[in-house]
Formats: C-alpha cells, sequence, structure tokens
C-alpha cells in the first residue's frame, strides 16, 4: 500500500457485469463460510430452551403425582409455621446429586389435618422469606415485601402476588407436599 | 440511509479504513497461490467462534473436564458438531501453516523489506503450536492426559531450570485441577491474545509492504485489487477447508457419535499404552525414541530448537548468492524429515501388537463409560468413579495383572494380550458355564485344565504330575473314557452344579440356559451315589453341604478334594481365590497363591463378576 503501484489498479467499473457476479458470489461465500461455525455454536448456547432438556434437569425422587415427603404429621405443633427442606434428587448438567434439598417450604398447621404449605421463595424478586412471630406473617429481607399468616401480601408490599401456596396431602401419618417453583415478578402464579 | 451513513463517516472516517481494507492493490492480479494467508485468518476466527461457545460450556477442574465435555459431545444441540468443527479445524489450521510457510519461502517473501513480517509469522507458528498442545489436555480424557504428560515431562529435562518450569506449567506436583485451570487459560486467554497481537502486526506489516509478486512476467499483468477479485478466490478456498473440516466432523454420520473423539476419563492410575500425540506432533515423538537415555535433551529440545533457529536466520542466509535455493532446499528436507518420521511412526505401531491390544482396549473403554453414564448418571466425584467399581472394566485388568501369569483367559491374558509364556494353570474363559464342567469331567488332564499345570511349579518344587495325572484325572481316564459314565449322566451332573451354584447367593454365571428339575434331580443322584457302572461317586471325594438326604453320610475321602457346595457360584470363587489352600479347597496340595491380602474385597468382587460375566449391562 505504502509503495506506489506500478500501474493504475483495474477498478470494478471496467467490468461492471463480470464484478457484479464476482461481488455477489464473494458475498455469498464468505457469507456461507462465516456463518456455519456461528450457527451450530448458537445451536449449542440455546440447549437450555429445549424442552427435552429441561425436563432432564428437573429433580426426581417425588411421587408420580410430584409430592415429595417432608415430614411427619406428628412433628407439627399448631400454630407457628416451620420451615422444611425438600429433598430431591438433582440434576445439575452432567451431574446427578442424590438426595439434596433443591427448596423449603413453611408448614403450619391449623387444624387437626389442615395445613397451610408456602414455597418460602418471595414472589417479588425470589428471595427467602421469614417468618416473624412479633408481626405474625412472613417478612422478605430483600425489599420488605410483608406477607400475613394466610399469605396474602399487605397492601404496601412490592410483591405483585401472595406466597405461593403449594398442594399436599397426608399419608400413613407423612405429610407430602407438591413441591414446586413459580415465576418471579408476575401477578399470576405460573409454574416455572 | 445515505446521510446517515455521511454523519457516520464523518464521525470515525470508516469509508477510508474500508477502502483501504479492500481496495488493496493486487500487482499483476489475483492469484490462488495468495489465499494461504486468508484461509488462516479464517480458520482462526472459526477458533475463535466455536472456542467460544465451547467455553460456555466446558468446566476446567479434575472432576468436571471430561463430564463437561461429554454433556457438550452427548447432550446438547450439535455439541458434537461444534466440538467437532473445533477439534478438525485446529488440525487443518497446522496443515495451512505449513502450506503457507512453503509458499512464502519458496515465492522468496522473506526477503528485505519483509524479514520482520516473516519473523512474525513464526511467532504465530508457535502460538499456533502451543494453542494445539494446550487443547489437546483440555477433555481430560486418558488419551489427552498421558500425551500431555510426556510433553510436560520432556519440559522437566530443561536444564537448571525444567524442574521448576513443569511444576509450573502443572500448576504443583502432579496433574490436577490447577493443570486444567492453567492450561485452560493458557488455550483460551493468554495465547489467543498473543495470537490477535501478532497476527495484527503480521497483517499490518504485510499491508505495508504489499504482495510479493513472484516475477516480472506476473508482474506485467493487469493489476487488480482486494476486492472483489482476490476476496472471491479467498473465500472459495476458505469454503473448501470449510468443506473438509465439515468432511471430518461428519465422516462417522450425523450424531454424537460423529465429530472429535472422546476417550475414556483420565485415569492416573491406570497407565495407558495406547498414549500418542495429535498426528502432526508425531515426529517428534518417533524422534525421541532415536536418543538414549540422557542425551533425549538433543532429540527433545537441541535439535528442534536449533531447526527453529535457523529458520529465523533464513532472511539473511537468502541475502547470498544461492541462499534462496538453500532456504528452500532446507524446507523441504525439515519437510521430508517430519513426513518420514511420522511414516515410521505409524509403521511402528501398526505393527506392534501391544499397542493395536491397547487401542482396542481404549475404544472399549470409551464405549462402556457411556453406557455406564447412561446407566447410572455421573456423581459429584466424576466419572472416573464408574469405571473404577465396573467389573467389565476392571475384570480384565486384574486378571492381566494377578491371574494371567499362570492362568489364561480364552487364551490372551485377560485384556487381550497374549502372553509368550506357556500356560501353568487352567484356562477359565468359560468358568462356570456347561462346558467348563463338562471339560473338567470328560478331559480334567488337558491343556487348558490340569494339564497345564505341568509346566508349572510350586515353592520351587515341579508340578509335575500333582494335578496332570492327579485323582481326577485318574477319575476321569477310568471312569468317562471309556465309557462307564454316559453322556446323559454327564449333562445331568452339569445341570445339578449349574442349579447349585444358581441358588447359592449372588448366583453363578449369567446368561446360562435354565435345567430341567428331571435333569437336575439325576445329577443329584449321580453325584451322591454315582451308578452301577460307576462306582466312584463325585461325593466320594468332593464334599458337598446341601440340605438333603443323599448327602447326609459323607465319605472318608471327603477333603481329598475342593468342596463343590456352591461351585460355581460367585461365593465360591471368591472363597477359593482368596484362599485356595484352605482345607475346604486344595489344603496342602494348593499351588495357587492367596489372594485374601493381595486384593480388597471390591477388587475380588469385581474380578469373580467379570469372570461370571456379571457386569451392568445396558437397558434395552
Amino acid at each position: 500500500m505504502s509503495e506506489p503501484a506500478s500501474k493504475p489498479a483495474t477498478t470494478p467499473k471496467d467490468f461492471p457485469r463480470r464484478s457484479f457476479l464476482r461481488r455477489a458470489l464473494a458475498v455469498a461465500i464468505g457469507g456461507v463460510t462465516g456463518i456455519v461455525p456461528a450457527i451450530v455454536g448458537l445451536a449449542s448456547f440455546l440447549n437450555p430452551l429445549r424442552p427435552k432438556v429441561q425436563a432432564k434437569q428437573r429433580p426426581t425422587g417425588s411421587d408420580a403425582e410430584g409430592f415429595y415427603k417432608v415430614t411427619a404429621l406428628d412433628s407439627l405443633t399448631s400454630g407457628t409455621p416451620i420451615s422444611f427442606p425438600i429433598i430431591a434428587n438433582r440434576k445439575d448438567a452432567w451431574n446427578t446429586f442424590p438426595a439434596e434439598p433443591i427448596g423449603s417450604v413453611y408448614i403450619q398447621k391449623t387444624a387437626d389435618d389442615k395445613l397451610r404449605v408456602f414455597n418460602v421463595t418471595c414472589p417479588h424478586a425470589g428471595c427467602s422469606v421469614d417468618f416473624h412471630a412479633d408481626k405474625q406473617g412472613f417478612l422478605c429481607p430483600c425489599h420488605n415485601s410483608l406477607f400475613a399468616m394466610d399469605g396474602v401480601h399487605s397492601a404496601s408490599s412490592p410483591s405483585a402476588r401472595d406466597l405461593d401456596s403449594l398442594e399436599y396431602k397426608i399419608e400413613n401419618g407423612d405429610v407430602l407436599v407438591k413441591f414446586m417453583n413459580f415465576r418471579i415478578g408476575i401477578k399470576e402464579k405460573h409454574a416455572q | 440511509m445515505k446521510s446517515l451513513l455521511a454523519w457516520l463517516d464523518d464521525r470515525t472516517g470508516y469509508r477510508n479504513l474500508l477502502h483501504e481494507a479492500l481496495y488493496e492493490n493486487v500487482p499483476g492480479g489475483s492469484r490462488w497461490r495468495y489465499v494461504w494467508g486468508s484461509t488462516l485468518v479464517f480458520t482462526f476466527s472459526v477458533q475463535m467462534i466455536t472456542g467460544l461457545f465451547l467455553w460456555m460450556a466446558y468446566s476446567p477442574s479434575s472432576q468436571t473436564a471430561w463430564e463437561s465435555v461429554y454433556y457438550i459431545q452427548n447432550e446438547m444441540l450439535l455439541g458434537w458438531m461444534l466440538r467437532g468443527i473445533h477439534h478438525f479445524t485446529a488440525q487443518a489450521m497446522i496443515v495451512l501453516l505449513a502450506l503457507h510457510l512453503m509458499q512464502v519461502v519458496i515465492d522468496g517473501a522473506y526477503k528485505a523489506p519483509r524479514e520482520i513480517n516473516f519473523w512474525l509469522g513464526l511467532i504465530l507458528l508457535k502460538i499456533v503450536l502451543g494453542l494445539s498442545l494446550t487443547g489437546y489436555l483440555l477433555p481430560w480424557d486418558q488419551k489427552g492426559y498421558w500425551a500431555t504428560k510426556v510433553a510436560t515431562n520432556i519440559a522437566g529435562i530443561t536444564p537448571v531450570v525444567g524442574d521448576q518450569v513443569q511444576k509450573l506449567a502443572v500448576g504443583g506436583m502432579d496433574y490436577g485441577h490447577h493443570t486444567l485451570t492453567r492450561f485452560f487459560a493458557l488455550h483460551a486467554g493468554l495465547l489467543p491474545a498473543l495470537l490477535v497481537f501478532f497476527l495484527v502486526l503480521h497483517i499490518y506489516v504485510f499491508r505495508r509492504h504489499g504482495i510479493t509478486a513472484p516475477d516480472a512476467e506476473w508482474r506485467s499483468q493487469h493489476d487488480t485489487t482486494f476486492w472483489p477479485d482476490q476476496v472471491l478466490k479467498d473465500g472459495v478456498a476458505c469454503l473448501a477447508v470449510l468443506a473438509t473440516v465439515m468432511f471430518f466432523v461428519l465422516r462417522h454420520g450425523f450424531g454424537s457419535h460423529s465429530g472429535a473423539e472422546l476417550g475414556a476419563p483420565a485415569e492416573p492410575s491406570e497407565p495407558y499404552s495406547a498414549a500418542r500425540p495429535e498426528w502432526y506432533f508425531l515426529f517428534l515423538f518417533q524422534f525421541l525414541k532415536y536418543f538414549p537415555g540422557e542425551s533425549e535433551i538433543i532429540g527433545a529440545m537441541v535439535i528442534p530448537g536449533a531447526i527453529m533457529g535457523f529458520l529465523f536466520l533464513m532472511p539473511f542466509v537468502g541475502r547470498w548468492n544461492l541462499g534462496h535455493r538453500f532456504n528452500i532446499l532446507f524446507l523441504f528436507a525439515i519437510f521430508s524429515g517430519i513426513g518420514f518420521l511420522t511414516y515410521r511412526a505409524l509403521k511402528e505401531d501398526r505393527a506392534d501388537a501391544g499397542y493395536q491390544v491397547a487401542v482396542k482396549g481404549a475404544d472399549a473403554s470409551a464405549e462402556r463409560v457411556k453406557e455406564l453414564v447412561e446407566l447410572n448418571g455421573i456423581g459429584p466425584e466424576g466419572a472416573v468413579h464408574l469405571l473404577r467399581r465396573d467389573a467389565f472394566t476392571q475384570g480384565p485388568r486384574l486378571f492381566a495383572r494377578n491371574c494371567g501369569v499362570c492362568h489364561r483367559f480364552n487364551g490372551h491374558d485377560g485384556s487381550g494380550h497374549v502372553p509368550t509364556e506357556v500356560a501353568t494353570a487352567s484356562d477359565l474363559g468359560n468358568f462356570g458355564t456347561p462346558d467348563w464342567i463338562r471339560e473338567m469331567i470328560t478331559d480334567p488332564a488337558g491343556e487348558k485344565n490340569f494339564g497345564a499345570t505341568k509346566h508349572g511349579s510350586w515353592n520351587g518344587e515341579p508340578l509335575e504330575d500333582r494335578f496332570a495325572d492327579g485323582a481326577m484325572a485318574q477319575w476321569a481316564a477310568e471312569n468317562v473314557k471309556s465309557g462307564q459314565m454316559k453322556k446323559s449322566e454327564i449333562d445331568a451332573v452339569i445341570g445339578f452344579l449349574i442349579v447349585q451354584a444358581g441358588a447359592t447367593p449372588g448366583g453363578g454365571r449369567k446368561g446360562l440356559d435354565a435345567v430341567e428339575f428331571d435333569m437336575e434331580q439325576a445329577g443329584k443322584e449321580f453325584f451322591a451315589q454315582g451308578s452301577d457302572a460307576v462306582t466312584t461317586s463325585c461325593y466320594g471325594c468332593h464334599e458337598m453341604k446341601i440340605d438333603d438326604d443323599l448327602f447326609k453320610d459323607g465319605s472318608d475321602a471327603i477333603a481329598a478334594a475342593p468342596d463343590l457346595t456352591g461351585y460355581g457360584s460367585g461365593k465360591w470363587l471368591k472363597d477359593f481365590i482368596k484362599n485356595p489352600g484352605d482345607k475346604r479347597f486344595y489344603g496342602k496340595r494348593n499351588a495357587m497363591p492367596a489372594f485374601e491380602s493381595k486384593l480388597s474385597d471390591q477388587q475380588l468382587d469385581m474380578l469373580v463378576d467379570w469372570l461370571l460375566h456379571r457386569w451392568q449391562e445396558p437397558q434395552k
């Protein structure tokens, strides 16, 4: 470039039609060669969105309907909500971790066989709520969302919905909870 | 649009830059021989793109590296193709580098004023070789692990600082987490950054001097510009490179069985005799064979260093009369030498039966670990533990190391290797099968059975006829060879023993046909009482402790021969291997070492399970 060319370079204008074909071909071929590795890479990047992959990554260890054994009914005393971990076989990409906590629930016994079960995850931004006896409710430590004993959010709370209650059943004296996580930050309760 | 571009140009001057980039003068017109540099830039871009996406899924630690690569290869969408492209483009880069170097030397493009650019190119060559070397380890499979270990051990023979250099490269005393983190940082961080830096300089200096037009005749042709004529030729060349790469990626079809290979996970305790570097380093591997003992450093460093040093001096040599021709000759000599050494390495490997067995074993392990992952998943301790606990994998190794010195397994030592020494004990390939029992009854003195012990000795004493013409051999000669024991009776005894093994906790050999009840009963009767023609029954010498009226009054001869209670079952075999000299088995006649203190309980279980075909099988 710095050395002066001995002759003027032929400009594309000299051969308009041939030049156009060449340009088009050059762009097409260059495009193909460049895009193939990018597409293959992008495909693997999008892997987490495949339903098959999502299904494989779900924890196992629940019964057929998705209920996990949490505790014995006898261990619950009336009134105060108690937090319990949910134990399941966790999958993490290539690894399988047997019997690990995958989340927590608050269980409150309201009558002999009546329970209130909440996922501890705050529906606002996903922190874990704590039970506060003095407030008679659940307080989120992150943005101060406050939920009553029945899970209803206070009017001034940043949370858009109530605490996520979970289905439960009692079998042979054990409490089983249909544990699931819900999408965070929206008003509706949508399973994740 | 036009005004927007004008606004952009006003602020950035991009049009000038673009013009500079695209309308470079190509003296004498575009040529195919100018494409090599562009294909190298292209392959490097492919490596950047695919490498970045691989990075998003790769986890460098000794418990996750192989596992994450396995996940990329087998679970992620087109992950196998991504890995395959990265793997084969790396090899294409080496080939293209060699072509580029040849073209530069032949065209004399290293001469003044292009000396510095030639040196920059040689530095780029070394960086690419460094990328290959570091990348080979990252999957943490047996191949990469052992081949790279050789490379870092060679670094360790550097005079004075060798030990420190090796420890720094390895990140500790031995291969582990920090070997991977260091190699990965080099492979994905430092070396690509250096490559980009030197590549920018290389292209900048190249643009400064322009293309080396080879001869006056060509220079008299019409000049052209880089865009679009040369770009089109470069594009076609890149497409050809990509097509070649894709051919290798897809050579076994479309799916995770294709693409780049992934061996079994690295197992530091398992010597791997199939370890070879990637094909383009094979010549160095072969070269080292010619440097015995302390002289290794000459083959590993002095000579390669001298050759590299001479390449750097080429611009000066080229100034002299005939210097240019000498350079060309030298380069061809080097490439011929590399070609010859590579050929020798491949030829020696092809002729090496031990290497062939090792490669087969390595392939089998790679297949097996895939089955085990599919069956069991990978626990937090990593995939190598699946193989360590696997009877199918460990059985042959345990047998070869512990039993194969005397015994054979279908003629070999368990691992597929056929020892040159003659066997001194039975061939256990079909232990626990009806055929095994049949041979023990009809031909106990055969070469595959007790006959082999003729060649052996125990505590310095030759065994001679202790077993080869022992009580069992004599009994068979008397009662079977002459036809007193009928074929139906032999079948019945076999059936009885097979059923006994199956009824023992843990069971007998897997995959045998069911035995009919009547046959088993007939066998039991013969075992206890013999027949009119065979007066010495099995029970006459062999103990059999089952709750049955037939076996209530034992013979005086009991313990003259091994107790056959549960014979052929895992329990019997494990007890036997633990202590064959126990009075239940051979007692004082024993001539086999006890393995109770030599093998762990788990190892004994794996050995027994392998001998009895009781390994985990893939679900159909």
